[in-house]
């Protein structure tokens, strides 16, 4: 497939980058200068080849780092992954989502075979063959769902569908934007997005729920959403914001373009055909200022949204503090030039 | 924007306006408005059942005086009142030991009632009414004790009288402080100095307490009573 899976760090000393190939295919989730919440919904059909649109379940070159990096967040905590008891099914809905497409999509990764309900799964990245029987818990090692997430990038959540309403019963939360899954487990559509701020007067959430609520199985959806991270840190949980939150006050005009990262999250959803839930995972990318300022439409985009973007959202996402500093260092790639419709960097 | 209301009380409480601010304990607190996660409560008022089971803390007793008081003449024979002292060490034992309700039992604590309550609960049959009243971690924990005893959320009312000390989950070390009074706060297990939002779990029932001065350490602002 001509990638490498790179043996690099998400915490310490902190050795992850993005290859030259990563970065062009990075997605960037601005395609104007300016931005404001929206529900930004898509059909989550294939993209551009090359792309992280291009698959089902984009693997890329940080796969086999970050599976490891999950592994270590969940010895650490393992109320990382919880499931209410009605959301085993759900999990087998998933584990069969996952196993399929990438069998089907990265064949030469992935190798899924079934015989009825006997199932065998190759997973050579991570040296993984399993032999089960489908929907029998007892012949994985863990619940199906904590399975096929320990083997796939981004968080996960599993809303089950009832009054009204989405309800998040089931989920594998380890490179998270700052959010409980231990805390918001078992919370509705609204309350789990509660502390978003201006987000609820837009109804952008009584709107987000009423298509989510109708997405159909073999018809998923995406949209992007987008923080800051400061070092390429995957787990910033509001468990361990005493260990990463000092970090906020060490950036300088020096180190932001090095340690500043914008932090991209790709959302799915799709429709599961047994339990009539909808799955959500949340794809984490990380790309630090300087690789971004390589592409010169982002860097000019991303200092006009920075720049403008409302106090309160800043704040929000945790980076007013910081905001004159990056602000700085992107006003350098700027020269006032108008910026191409969308999203792409070539186009 | 609030989300539906996974216990109705919000419409129930539509059905018997009237609820005024007033010293506390008087009548029903009235909060700010907040987030949709926050709880809300409305005011007690009698709903026909064979049974009526009653949850008070402190002045939620005011509350359940109130609403046996608006019942008929045969509500006390069906009722089943379990009452302890509030956090703020209010207690009205005496006023509704003197309603003649058919089972009225007085615990020390919510600790203490537990074994009671989830025992009444498992017994309990179709169509009975709950009534919750008081502080607010009295009635979050009793909540959750009739979710997961599977009962009919539209069988739960809930009215918040008395002190509004808060029931509060340090997001980091998971320990949960009760009654805690002001914002900042100490955690009582892992002694970080914890800022407390609105967002509430119902299945933890508890407020979230995040630490204040992750980013700063040693800077935490002097604490404010925002809760008595």
């Amino acid at each position: 497939m001509g990638l490498t899976f790179k043996d690099e760090t998400f915490r310490g000393d902190f050795t992850f980058f993005n290859s030259p190939a990563a970065i062009r295919r990075f997605p960037f989730p601005f395609p104007e200068d300016s931005y404001m919440y929206s529900v930004n919904m898509e059909p989550h059909v294939p993209g551009r080849p090359g792309s992280v649109f291009e698959k089902t379940f984009d693997v890329d070159e940080h796969y086999v780092a970050e599976m490891r990096e999950r592994a270590r967040v969940l010895a650490e905590d393992p109320l990382r992954c919880q499931s209410l008891p009605h959301m085993t099914l759900a999990g087998w809905d998933l584990l069969e989502l996952i196993m399929q497409a990438k069998a089907r999509e990265y064949p030469d990764w992935f190798s899924l075979h079934r015989d009825g309900d006997r199932w065998h799964w190759i997973n050579r990245p991570l040296e993984i063959e399993q032999r089960f029987t489908f929907l029998d818990e007892t012949t994985l090692p863990c619940g199906p769902m904590e399975y096929i997430t320990r083997q796939t990038q981004g968080d996960f959540s599993l809303q089950d569908q009832r009054n009204d309403n989405l309800w998040m019963d089931a989920g594998m939360v380890t490179t998270q934007a700052d959010w409980s899954l231990d805390f918001d487990i078992g919370m509705n559509f609204f309350e789990w997005h509660a502390p978003v701020p201006l987000a609820h007067e837009k109804q952008i959430f009584t709107r987000a729920l009423k298509f989510l609520m109708n997405v159909q199985h073999g018809v998923p959806a995406r949209r992007f959403n987008w923080t800051m991270t400061i070092d390429p840190l995957l787990d910033t949980s509001p468990e361990n914001y005493p260990k990463w939150g000092p970090s906020r006050a060490t950036l300088t005009p020096e180190n932001v373009g090095r340690r500043m990262h914008l932090r991209v999250e790709l959302q799915t959803f799709f429709r599961l055909p047994r339990s009539n839930a909808l799955a959500f995972p949340i794809r984490c990318y990380l790309i630090r200022f300087e690789e971004l300022a390589t592409q010169p439409k982002w860097a000019r985009r991303l200092h006009r949204v920075i720049r403008d973007l409302p106090d309160e959202l800043a704040a929000y996402k945790g980076f007013l503090r910081n905001k004159p500093i990056m602000v700085d260092y992107l006003a350098q790639f700027d020269d006032g030039t108008p910026t191409s419709p969308g999203w792409w960097a070539e186009d | 924007m609030a989300g539906p209301d996974a216990f109705g009380e919000g419409i129930w409480a539509k059905k018997k306006p009237g609820a005024q601010t007033g010293a506390a304990g008087m009548t029903k607190t009235v909060f700010p408005p907040s987030i949709p996660s926050r709880p809300t409560y409305g005011v007690l008022a009698p709903r026909p059942g064979p049974a009526h089971l009653m949850i008070a803390d402190g002045d939620g007793a005011g509350a359940v005086l109130d609403l046996v008081g608006a019942g008929d003449a045969g509500m006390a024979a069906g009722s089943h009142l379990i009452y302890l002292p509030g956090p703020d060490g209010t207690d009205r034992t005496a006023e509704l030991a003197a309603l003649g309700l058919a089972r009225f039992h007085r615990a020390p604590s919510f600790a203490a009632a537990l074994p009671r309550l989830r025992k009444v609960l498992g017994d309990a049959h179709m169509g009975v009414q709950i009534y919750l009243a008081g502080s607010e971690g009295l009635i979050g924990q009793a909540q959750r004790e009739v979710m997961e005893a599977g009962l009919p959320h539209d069988a739960v009312q809930t009215e918040h009288r008395g002190t509004t000390v808060r029931r509060v989950q340090c997001v980091h070390c998971k320990g949960i402080t009760e009654n805690v009074a002001t914002d900042p706060f100490t955690c009582g297990h892992c002694g970080l100095a914890l800022f407390v939002r609105d967002h509430y779990s119902r299945r933890i029932a508890a407020f979230q307490g995040v630490n204040i001065d992750a980013e700063d350490p040693g800077l935490v602002p002097p604490p404010v009573e925002k809760f008595r």
